[in-house]
């Protein structure tokens, strides 16, 4: 399955993951600190700069991942012109957008494989709670059912139009959900059969 | 316990998947999506307690980079961004759901229903707004107007929790974990 890591290499793909998730902490923290436009947009600049650093398509793909924010930052900025305060404003949708853009450069910097790794790190402490090997059986469940899934809704969506000159819309949640209930079933008998979770 | 946990896998899947439905658009702008429902059914199929670890479950894959939200979003970058409360109201909402579901004796639509306004509208507006107050610098009001546009939709998928929930009670009654 496609992840939102940047196929395009990077010299920040080889920094290792937990490194990166450190600094995207400290980053976020010192934003929230940061009250003028002008040290928001340095921030932001230097967010650029580093996104450049993978060259044109890297930056390109990482401006497109933030395509859900421009809605907000439409409204803020009629709002902000309605009350005539364009830096408070200016404070709020740079903040906002240095955030979210520092946050996807670190997805778009480091594989699943490595993400999981520093996320089996931190879950070890949880350990009595939760068992490694439970949380990591259930991660590639998902990873594995999400396609499955899918063809068969397709399949019901084929079934439906074959039958139907109206969309199917809302009515494949009902037998997509007992899709998802029948293989939970077998697939807990299979475990089981395989000696189960562990 | 293996139940327990396809359970869980699965219907963080199924959430997944119903994000891949192409939303429905509500007065040509207002995008609705088959996600939430895919949360709010979490709770009402599963229970309270199998429906939050389900939601978690996604929102986790959500966090390690998998594109799953709906219109293909993912990564960190969206749990500080506006939407951020709406996230945090997913699993929440799901457990609210469930418990109504168990603790009620109402036939399956209603409570489903009822499970559907109280925790996918009550619940998840509340973190939501919440979130979009905090992130916007606004007052709880200024952002309950953004989220405003959103309700109608949200009413009708509280309806269709209901019914997509009564079918799968008639369906598999077995399967419906939260009244098991």
């Amino acid at each position: 399955m496609l992840t939102l890591t940047s196929p395009v290499e990077t010299p920040l793909h080889r920094i290792p993951a937990g490194v990166k998730l450190a600094a995207l902490a400290l980053f976020t923290l010192v934003l929230f600190q940061l009250s003028t436009p002008l040290a928001l947009s340095l921030a932001l600049v230097a967010l650029i700069a580093l996104s450049l650093t993978g060259g044109l398509r890297f930056a390109r793909h990482g401006a497109r991942m933030l395509r859900p924010l421009w809605p907000f930052v439409g409204l803020i900025t009629l709002w902000h012109l309605w009350q005539d305060d364009l830096t408070a404003g200016a404070v709020i949708l740079l903040r906002m957008t240095a955030a979210v853009a520092a946050a996807n450069l670190v997805t778009m910097t480091t594989r699943l494989s490595d993400m999981i790794t520093v996320l089996e790190r931190l879950a070890r402490p949880l350990a009595p709670l939760l068992p490694p090997r439970r949380l990591a059986l259930a991660i590639a469940l998902v990873i594995r059912f999400i396609p499955v899934l899918s063809d068969r809704t397709a399949l019901l969506s084929q079934a439906w139009r074959a039958r139907s000159p109206r969309k199917p819309g809302w009515r494949l949640a009902a037998p997509a959900a007992l899709a998802a209930l029948d293989d939970a079933e077998q697939v807990a008998a299979a475990l089981r059969a395989r000696g189960g979770t562990g | 316990m293996e139940r327990s946990l396809t359970h869980i896998a699965l219907f963080a899947a199924l959430i997944a998947v119903l994000g891949l439905v192409p939303p429905l658009y509500l007065a040509g702008a207002v995008p609705i999506t088959a996600q939430t429902l895919g949360i709010m059914l979490c709770g009402t199929v599963l229970g309270a307690r199998r429906g939050l670890l389900a939601v978690l479950l996604f929102l986790l894959l959500v966090a390690l980079g998998l594109p799953l939200l709906s219109g293909g979003r993912g990564g960190l970058g969206v749990f500080v961004g506006p939407s951020a409360g709406f996230l945090v109201g997913f699993p929440l909402a799901a457990f609210v759901a469930g418990w109504i579901m168990e603790r009620t004796t109402l036939p399956p639509f209603w409570a489903a229903t009822a499970g559907g306004v109280i925790g996918g509208i009550g619940v998840m507006y509340l973190c939501g707004i919440t979130g979009m107050a905090i992130v916007l610098n606004k007052t709880f009001a200024e952002a309950s107007i953004l989220a405003l546009a959103f309700l109608p939709g949200d009413v009708i998928k509280a309806v269709l929790t209901g019914l997509v929930t009564q079918s799968i009670a008639r369906a598999r009654p077995a399967a419906l974990l939260a009244r098991a």
